[in-house]
């Protein structure tokens, strides 16, 4: 039997701050009014790119190019509406773009893009692609002497990719502390329980086995967050690993830990009050 | 071709340090030259051809030149999802270099003979297919790369093709030569094909049958402009390529004539691989001979098509 994390618990239980719940009434705005969009796995990544955009990355809205920006890559591209409010909220744009989100003539599609939507750093949507960008990014800043740190936010779902792993032993050859992947570890992916699709443990044996250095935290636990990215690397000269346990859906009571939740169409008028309920009027 | 072209990167390297080698897992001494004198830009990472993918974009987001380089099939089926979303969809400049790009494996089977490469690598936006046809030729198109903008896909042959193309001929990436003038046939050919057509036009010469050649370097994009310079007046247009029919070289000329020409095409003869993975092993050539790509059978195709030509007009109402 696998022991449940005390950490699996506390992502189920713990409360939501205004500033959280704020942000989520943002992405299901969003939702509301493109009709569409990746709820579940927006609502689990809310306070990891939080604490990333908000306390931890060192970027600048109104330079979004410098070079000696953070790199932060939303992997798991489908839960990009997380990074699109947080972007918004940050000034890379304005919070009236999330209105179009997903429409014809939009910057903010259902996976984020290159060179549409500013702040964005790679064209995410297939999963498995984002860490393999990160070692290079990581190593760039190496060869060229930057000291730039690179984030990486994957889904556990994604993970079931081979290239996140070959990506992992390279990240581990070349030492890259200045590399951290984090996992949005919520348990589900798009069919069911990750434990029914592809079995992830033991995950930390996983990363660590791979040569990472690891962390694991209550994905939703603002505080604690702060605390583990503000101390990256976890370990000099080893890329970080930090497995964030996380509710898919976290904080719409419906859509917790429900994976019809992962992409919704319209929502109804009952959901829509329910929402209410859950985050306050939106 | 392929010693040039690894070389070629060496030196590139020594004039550029954006240049990269990323090698996956290549034969022992690959570039040893190079990773003693550049060691931190001499890359070998794995044999993770997605992920070398992927990494590179990373590299090149960041202002670096990768020169990433494996056996053409693992460069092209593998990894296809990292080509087209991190390399094409981005349009950054790494340049996969395909050791191998044909039937060049022939002894080791189909899982290592490139038979669709160009068409899946032409049919990606942004992309560029380069397929030069000798060593010499191949070390000029290598200058050409470091300030090409987006990726490139460069089909190399093996070693020791025979030399035909000339430093007169020049090379731009883009820009097909015009390497025999127009006959009553033009041959378009890619890659190593050239040595064919050249042997096939001397054939066809000693028939009477006058075959201008155009070698048609760069795939994609097309240099459509100096294909309708170089049909004038012929009968007969034949293209030649190491290649399946769909989407290869064949296809790329067909198409560009569909759009330019409508109704006002010239005949066409397709020659090819057949549409079929390859059984048979030997050699490069056994097997080019088997499927009708020798300079005999191109030099007899011709002629056949050629006669073709002149007793059937195009019907356009059969009844
Ligand atoms: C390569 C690839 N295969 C399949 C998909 C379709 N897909 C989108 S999201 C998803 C599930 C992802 O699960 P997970 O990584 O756990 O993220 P979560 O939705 O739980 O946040 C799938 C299969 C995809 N986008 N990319």
């Amino acid at each position: 039997m696998i022991q449940i994390s005390p950490h699996a618990e506390a992502a189920l239980t713990c409360t939501l701050d205004e500033r959280s719940l704020y942000l989520r009434r943002l992405v299901l705005g969003s939702v509301r009014s493109a009709g569409r969009g990746h709820v579940g796995p927006a609502l689990s990544l809310i306070e990891m790119v939080r604490v990333l955009y908000d306390d931890v990355l060192r970027i600048d809205p109104t330079n979004p190019r410098d070079p000696n920006r953070d790199r932060a890559i939303l992997s798991k591209g489908h839960g990009c509406l997380a990074l699109y409010v947080l972007l918004a909220d940050r000034g890379f744009f304005p919070l009236s773009e999330l209105d179009g989100f997903c429409g014809p003539d939009s910057i903010l599609g259902g996976h984020p893009e290159y060179g549409m939507v500013p702040g964005v750093e790679a064209s995410t949507g297939a999963l498995g692609h984002g860490l393999s960008i990160g070692v290079g990014l990581a190593l760039a800043a190496r060869m060229r002497e930057r000291s730039y740190r690179t984030f990486v936010l994957l889904g556990d779902g994604e993970i079931n990719e081979g290239s996140v792993w070959e990506a992992a032993m390279g990240a581990a050859k070349h030492g890259l502390d200045n590399l951290v992947a984090i996992i949005d570890y919520n348990k589900l992916q798009s069919y069911g329980p990750t434990d029914y699709v592809l079995p992830l443990e033991p995950l930390a044996d996983k990363w660590r086995s791979f040569g990472f250095a690891v962390q694991e935290l209550n994905g939703h636990d603002v505080g604690a967050l702060r605390t583990v990215l503000k101390q990256v690397p976890a370990v000099p000269g080893k890329p970080t690993a930090i497995i964030c346990h996380t509710v898919k859906g976290k904080g719409l009571p419906a859509a917790e830990s429900n994976a019809d939740w992962h992409h919704k169409n319209k929502l109804t008028d009952s959901e829509l009050d329910a929402i209410r309920v859950a985050v306050g009027d939106f | 071709m392929r010693n040039t072209a690894m070389n070629m990167v060496h030196k590139l390297a020594a004039r550029d340090e954006r240049v990269l080698y990323i090698g996956s897992d290549p034969g022992a001494g690959t570039l040893r030259a190079m990773s003693k004198e550049f060691p931190k830009r001499h890359l070998i990472e794995g044999i993770s051809e997605a992920h070398i993918i992927g990494m590179s974009a990373g590299l090149a987001m960041e202002g670096l030149l990768p020169y990433v380089n494996t056996i053409a099939t693992f460069l092209t089926r593998r990894c296809y999802e990292q080509v087209a979303v991190d390399l094409c969809l981005h349009n950054l400049p790494v340049r996969l270099i395909a050791n191998g790009g044909g039937l060049v494996y022939a002894p080791l089977g189909p899982t290592h003979q490139a038979i669709e490469d160009i068409a899946i690598m032409r049919a990606l936006p942004n992309m560029t297919v380069i397929c030069p046809c000798d060593a010499d030729e191949a070390a000029r198109m290598m200058e050409q790369t470091l300030d090409w903008k987006g990726p490139i896909y460069i089909r190399l042959g093996k070693g020791g093709d025979a030399i035909v193309s000339k430093a007169e001929h020049g090379f731009e990436i883009g820009k097909a030569i015009l390497m025999r003038p127009q006959g009553d046939v033009l041959m378009v050919t890619t890659g190593i094909m050239l040595q064919r057509a050249f042997a096939a036009a001397d054939l066809l010469a000693a028939q009477g049958v006058r075959a201008g050649i155009l070698h048609m370097h760069t795939v994609k994009p097309l240099d459509t402009a100096a294909l309708l310079h170089a049909i004038r007046g012929v009968k007969l247009v034949a293209t030649l390529e190491e290649h399946v029919p769909s989407g290869g070289l064949g296809s790329a000329i067909a198409e560009a004539l569909i759009d330019k020409l409508g109704a006002g095409l010239p005949a066409m003869l397709r020659l090819s691989l057949p549409d079929r993975f390859m059984h048979n092993y030997g050699s490069q050539d056994s097997l080019l001979k088997k499927h009708g790509l020798s300079a005999d059978a191109i030099a007899t195709s011709i002629e056949h098509a050629l006669a073709a030509s002149r007793t059937s007009a195009p019907q356009l109402h059969p009844t």
